[in-house]
């Protein structure tokens, strides 16, 4: 089988605000695929996720922890994440399910119930 | 007559220094992401997992804010050694009975990040709180290492 669930990069492109792209895992089971995607310091309410043409777009607004002080080094990006990705059309967009920890999204992709593999029984 | 192009040879998998296969993929990836995301996933492809590490200080404290995520509180170990800051841990992957990752980017395993802090820092006030897989350090600055202010009266 064929990549499912691809990344669709062209879309990041014409976009006019910056964002990063986060780090992602995509994991295959047998009733669908889990897609982890990290994005430290967004929470819940901070947390956009769309499904629109076959696309997922999973947008995360940070609210980092504010420090009283100056900043001495940086390595942190300041650009909030975003990244779309093409599903593949056995997925039930209806039935997706996301949760998030500790900034790690964790999506749950069902495949459709007519793509289930099914016994039929001959009478 | 035809011609042949040339072909770049294909790198060879090596299973001992497979991270040296995402070479090429880094290195691909250099024209197609923004310049700094590659240069922040340099350090990840020989070392591991490197987590971006901010540092903040002000009169009493010296905070270091490092993106951790999706770990679990009792896998971070931070420790101090004289000035020196170290944050390891693990992060362990979830149980995968049955399933086949398709596409990982995500770092699994062992990782350690050290930082050589400002000033000298009190080690038994140490606090540290970690929230949306972010660890903020906040490490209270020794008392000869606090700035002072000195009265001077002028006549």
């Amino acid at each position: 089988m064929s990549t499912l669930v691809r990344e669709n990069r062209d879309i990041d492109r014409v976009q006019s605000e910056q964002f990063i792209a986060p780090s992602a895992s995509v994991v295959e089971a047998a009733d669908g695929y889990t897609l982890e995607v990290e994005m430290s310091g967004v929470n819940k309410e901070r947390l956009e996720i769309s499904v629109e043409n076959n696309e997922l777009t999973i947008v995360g607004r940070r609210s980092l922890p504010a420090v009283e002080g100056t900043l001495i080094h940086r390595e942190s990006r300041p650009e909030n994440y975003r990244r779309t990705f093409e599903l593949d059309p056995s997925i039930d967009a209806n039935k997706i399910s996301a949760k998030i920890d500790q900034g790690v999204v964790t999506l749950t992709l069902p495949t459709a119930e007519h793509v289930k593999p099914r016994k039929i029984t001959v009478s | 007559m035809s011609l042949i192009r040339y072909q770049t040879p294909e790198l060879m998998a090596w299973p001992s220094l497979d991270r040296w296969s995402s070479l090429r993929d880094d290195l691909n990836s250099l024209f197609e992401l923004p310049f700094w995301s590659t240069i922040a996933r340099q350090g990840q492809l020989f070392s591991g997992w490197s987590p971006a590490l901010d540092l903040y200080q002000n009169n009493d404290n010296v905070v270091a804010v490092i993106e951790l995520p999706g770990m679990r509180r009792e896998d971070i170990e931070i420790s101090l050694h004289a000035r020196t800051l170290t944050i390891s841990g693990e992060r362990k992957s979830r149980s995968s009975n049955g399933e086949k990752a398709e596409r990982t980017e995500r770092y699994i395993g062992k990782f350690r990040r050290s930082i050589t802090l400002p000033t000298r820092v009190d080690a038994n006030k140490v606090s540290a709180s970690y929230r949306d897989g972010i660890l903020t350090v906040t490490l209270p600055k020794a008392e000869e290492a606090k700035p002072k202010q000195i009265q001077v009266n002028v006549d």
